[in-house]
């Protein structure tokens, strides 16, 4: 009786169409892109031209006992598989080996600069859906207006501009010539941080604020289009009213793009925080790609994929969730 | 939505410009990359020097000339060569399905799983590859997109009644795929590609910045910006002028793709 009725309940989680299902299916397939993107990263050490052996020695002067000693420590003379076996086992506890450069684990090197670099991109974020948001929807709102063509101008040229160019622009007005924000690095924590965060910050957000911003219209837009706007009106629903139910519906698609943002921000900090020399990861990673302080590089390789694959995981699961009409279609 | 006539003119002159700037700058410019160490750094305006010189004495105007083509042909590669591979591979995806199909579809997912400017910046550092390989690797990077956009629409196109007819008439598949389903896909495709050249621009110029792509001494944009942050304070004109030019160029490669885009959806609507 007692099992009969535990398994009619798991035949019922597991069912087409059930978010449970949907959450394990997803799981699994992130999991196996994650296993599959391990493999990519631990192989960099191969793939890199030259010994890996001399590659992990750095600038110190290569002997053969340094090489033997390195080769036994890394296990360079092992078969492949149980090099990546036992690579991955160490990165699952969390130890991605040590730094070539610096003389210290990558571990302690990333979570010195990763609070940083979370700063940066929380800003960034918050910037954008403040100014892109409300701007898509006032724009898709009044479609043709002066409003919405020169934005969407605007956002064209916003999401070609490069990072750099565009940081380096307002570093020269603001920092150096009106002298109101920090030229370089990270300022003393506190406030002095967020000061100095703020030029990076606006810079990073305007490219992303120009793709949100088309996104938000686009979805507005599609939402005004459908036939439950035209029958609302006519039954006289007052345009509060309308505005408030088109926006309910149309903010699902908004805040599925705000998930996949994520990616962008992401490979954005590495050139803003090369422009204004901030120590985070963005530019250890830059660094250490020129030093090819291997372990370095994969660790933040490996990281950078896992957070994007848990956010487009999270959003996923937010979407299915939210909106019944994909449930109904099932899992792709 | 508005046609916006003007949009050709607009992005037409300076694109214009930029052209003959990559056909003919070995003319125009011939001593670029020039030194004098004795004139050293000077300010926008200096007598011969509208955007005043750089640390070497190089003339910051000529050098941004002579940049152009660096900064734009290795892009066209890229935009080119991932669009034929997006072509190929998109078609055979859309058209014959199964598991080609699923198999490119994970392929692409696992290069969309990891930002642009991440990989090219890992790999091409990791490889010292020079200015080639970075199109190469950025070929790889951008297929994925074009293989969607591609399948996308020849899936769209598989459903209309012309296919049918050509299947009934007893045409092959790849007669059908290649002389009767691509001629339609091509507008959508060179549009994309337009957008692609600015994007690649974009990267391009990113990892010269970073140090990666061009060689030591080739004139460049990305590498001018990277190294105007040193006389920031001497002058202006070593970062305004590269960084407008990207700035310009890739606005109006990205308004002229935009606006081909939107006339050629409202085409296809109208059919």
């Amino acid at each position: 009786m007692d099992t009969a009725h535990s398994h009619r309940r798991l035949t019922q989680l597991l069912s087409r169409g059930s978010l449970t299902r949907f959450i394990i299916v997803r799981l699994a397939a992130t999991g196996l892109l994650l296993l599959v993107l391990s493999f990519v990263v631990f192989a960099l050490l191969h793939l890199t031209p030259g010994d890996p052996a001399r590659n992990l020695v750095g600038v110190r002067n290569v002997t053969p006992e340094l090489l033997q000693s390195i080769r036994d420590k890394y296990h360079l003379n092992d078969p492949f598989m149980s090099q990546y076996l036992r690579w991955l086992g160490n990165v699952l506890h969390g130890d991605f080996g040590e730094s070539i450069r610096n003389n210290t684990t990558v571990t302690t090197l990333l979570s010195d600069r990763v609070t940083l670099t979370l700063q940066l991109a929380g800003l960034s974020f918050f910037l954008t859906v403040i100014v892109a948001v409300p701007l898509g929807i006032a724009a898709a709102w009044r479609s043709g207006s002066v409003l919405d063509r020169s934005v969407s101008v605007a956002s064209i040229v916003g999401i070609g501009a490069p990072t750099y160019a565009v940081g380096l622009l307002l570093l020269y007005v603001f920092g150096l010539w009106l002298d109101i924000f920090p030229v370089y690095g990270s300022g003393d924590g506190g406030f002095d941080r967020w000061w100095h965060l703020v030029l990076p910050a606006i810079t990073l957000a305007s490219g992303l604020a120009a793709m949100v911003f088309k996104l938000t219209r686009t979805a507005v837009i599609s939402e005004l289009n459908q036939d439950y706007v035209a029958f609302a009106q006519s039954r006289g629903l007052t345009r509060r009213q309308i505005r408030s139910l088109v926006l309910r519906n149309a903010m699902i698609p908004v805040a599925t793009s705000l998930g996949l943002v994520f990616a962008f921000l992401f490979g954005g900090t590495i050139l803003v925080e090369v422009t204004f020399a901030l120590q985070g990861i963005g530019s250890l990673l830059a660094g250490s790609v020129t030093f090819k302080d291997l372990p370095v590089v994969q660790a933040i390789t490996l990281l950078t994929a896992t957070v994007i694959a848990l956010t487009a995981l999270a959003v996923d699961i937010f979407y299915y969730a939210v909106d019944p009409r994909v449930r109904q279609r099932g899992i792709r | 939505m508005s046609r916006r006539p003007f949009i050709p003119i607009l992005t037409g002159i300076p694109l214009g410009i930029i052209a003959i700037f990559v056909v003919a700058s070995r003319w125009i410019v011939p001593n670029a990359t020039k030194q004098d160490i004795m004139t050293g750094v000077t300010s926008p305006g200096t007598a011969g020097h509208l955007f005043g010189t750089d640390q070497l004495g190089r003339d910051i105007a000529q050098l941004a000339i002579a940049g152009a083509g660096s900064a734009v042909v290795g892009p066209i590669v890229i935009a080119l060569g991932s669009m034929m591979i997006g072509i190929m591979l998109g078609t055979l995806a859309g058209y014959i399905g199964g598991w080609l199909d699923l198999l490119l579809s994970k392929y692409a997912d696992l290069l969309l799983a990891l930002p642009t400017t991440l990989v090219a910046l890992v790999v091409t550092g990791l490889i010292d590859g020079g200015y080639w390989v970075t199109v190469l690797v950025l070929i790889m990077l951008f297929s994925p997109t074009d293989i969607r956009m591609v399948r996308g629409s020849v899936i769209a196109q598989t459903g209309r009644p012309y296919i049918e007819s050509a299947k009934v008439l007893g045409l092959g598949r790849i007669r059908i795929m290649f002389r009767h389903i691509l001629p339609n896909v091509l507008p959508v495709a060179f549009s994309t590609m337009l957008l692609n050249v600015a994007f690649a621009l974009v990267s391009m110029s990113a990892l010269s910045f970073l140090g990666l792509g061009v060689g030591p001494g080739v004139p460049d944009w990305g590498r001018q910006l990277s190294d105007s942050r040193d006389l920031l304070d001497r002058n202006w004109g070593a970062l305004v002028l590269p960084a407008m030019l990207i700035i310009i160029t890739a606005a109006a490669i990205n308004l002229l793709g935009d606006w081909l885009q939107e006339r050629f959806e409202e085409r296809s609507v109208q059919r």
